[in-house]
């Protein structure tokens, strides 16, 4: 089955309801026609630049170039991290364990994932590698911020339980036993939600994409099933060493809460 | 111990504590602060602050088995505070049951920051009985942070005021 190529015309008519839509909301004073025409635009521009970037990618299949765009959505990955933190780590902490993090648990799983499950030739074939690192990547993203959003947080308003519990002799693991817990919780909360409601509430984007670009819809469900999976696991081990390391991070070597270490934009 | 708010009372206990950073040296008979793990000197040198913590919703879950069974009568509580939520607690059941959390860890120390400001003149009293009672029994070491002079008269051994940036002594004690 030949896929419908969509003529740039016919987007712009999708394009003619936004302006319509931010018509409405500019006449009825929503406030947000400024913003919406701006994300609009974006959208455009960022995807038909990623689009020429990925026809090159696929053209050439050269390592080094994957391994690059690879490495340059992982630092945009990084900065966003810390830019969803509403109290974070001072210097280059809060970007270094957030990064790290993501580095360490999406990668991993991703290689795996291609090397091992779905085995293309090479291994990094970029009509692989790339999107699944991108679905990693954004998923991991959101668990990690959420999660260490969560551990300052919590550890600021908590600061005198912490040290109360210090204060009886309790290591900082212990101490920190109830706060970690819950970051690990709101962390991985949105891929397990994703995944109790895939099928029924919700028909997950890559698999109706895939379906739409003419895959039978029982290879579409089994791609989608492993991506599912490997979110979760790459989120889970993602929010886990950020949890950690960021914990490890707001005690010093004398086990004493260090929140001068944490710093609000 | 005392000296004006805002002198540095709670810090310096913080600090013996060894929860704030400092160039002090401290040691306990012939251990170092810094011999031993940060959690190993606090489980000796147990610090009460002076608005305790709960962080479990019942009484009983900051106590250990031997701790609740052992609650000393004196403190006025009977044997079923531990299965009471922590919410029902006054401000001043709270700092006598803290009392009570820390003296169970049976610490060779104790930093005591104004352990009877919740409580009134009675149970003030009966509180310094009990607490100099266990103190003298255990045979501990204790810094006790306090502001009202007839309390300092009746329970310190020495009296030391915060002066500045130094400790100087008062013949408050006895």
């Amino acid at each position: 089955m030949e896929v419908i190529d969509l003529a740039w015309w016919k987007l712009g008519l999708a394009a003619l309801l936004v302006l319509a839509l931010a018509g409405t909301g500019y006449l009825a004073r929503l406030g947000i026609t400024r913003s919406l025409l701006i994300a609009a635009l974006r959208t455009i521009i960022q995807l038909a630049l990623i689009g020429l970037v990925l026809e090159a990618l696929f053209a050439s299949s050269e390592f080094y170039w994957i391994a690059l765009l690879a490495l340059i959505m992982l630092l945009v990955a990084g900065r966003e991290v810390v830019a969803r933190q509403g109290r974070r780590l001072r210097g280059w902490w809060a970007f270094s364990i957030g990064t790290g993090a993501m580095f360490v648990s999406s990668f991993a799983v991703t290689v795996l994932a291609l090397a091992v499950v779905i085995g293309p030739e090479p291994w990094y074939a970029p009509q692989y590698a790339i999107p699944l690192l991108g679905m990693m990547l954004g998923n991991t993203m959101t668990g990690v911020s959420l999660a260490l959003d969560r551990l300052n947080e919590s550890v600021w308003r908590q600061r005198a339980v912490i040290e109360n519990r210090l204060m009886l002799g309790q290591t900082s693991q212990q101490a920190l036993e109830d706060i970690r817990r819950d970051a690990m919780r709101s962390g991985m909360m949105p891929s397990i939600n994703a995944m109790a409601a895939a099928g029924i509430v919700s028909l997950p984007g890559m698999m109706t994409g895939q379906i739409l670009a003419g895959s039978p819809p029982a290879v579409a469900v089994k791609y989608q099933i492993l991506v599912m999976l490997i979110i979760t696991v790459g989120t889970g081990f993602g929010s886990l060493m950020a949890v950690s390391w960021g914990g490890r991070r707001l005690f010093d070597e004398r086990e004493r809460l260090r929140l001068d270490r944490l710093v609000k934009p | 111990m005392s000296g004006p708010s805002g002198s540095g009372k709670s810090r310096l206990l913080r600090a013996v504590a060894d929860l704030e950073p400092h160039d002090g040296r401290v040691s306990l008979g012939d251990t170092g602060q810094l011999d031993i793990p940060a959690h190993q000197w606090r489980s000796r040198v147990v610090m009460v602050p002076a608005d305790s913590q709960w962080w479990f919703d019942d009484v009983g879950g900051h106590f250990p088995d031997e701790a609740k069974a052992g609650l000393p009568s004196a403190l006025g509580f009977t044997p079923e505070v531990m299965g009471w939520s922590v919410s029902r607690l006054s401000s001043g059941e709270r700092q006598r049951l803290a009392l009570w959390r820390a003296l169970a860890l049976e610490p060779e120390a104790l930093l005591l920051d104004e352990p009877t400001a919740n409580l009134d003149n009675d149970s003030t009293e009966a509180l310094e009985i009990w607490l100099l009672d266990e103190i003298r029994r255990r045979q501990i070491a204790v810094l006790w942070v306090a502001h009202d002079p007839a309390q300092i008269h009746r329970v310190a051994d020495a009296h030391y005021r915060i002066h500045g940036t130094t400790l100087e002594r008062v013949d408050g004690g006895h």
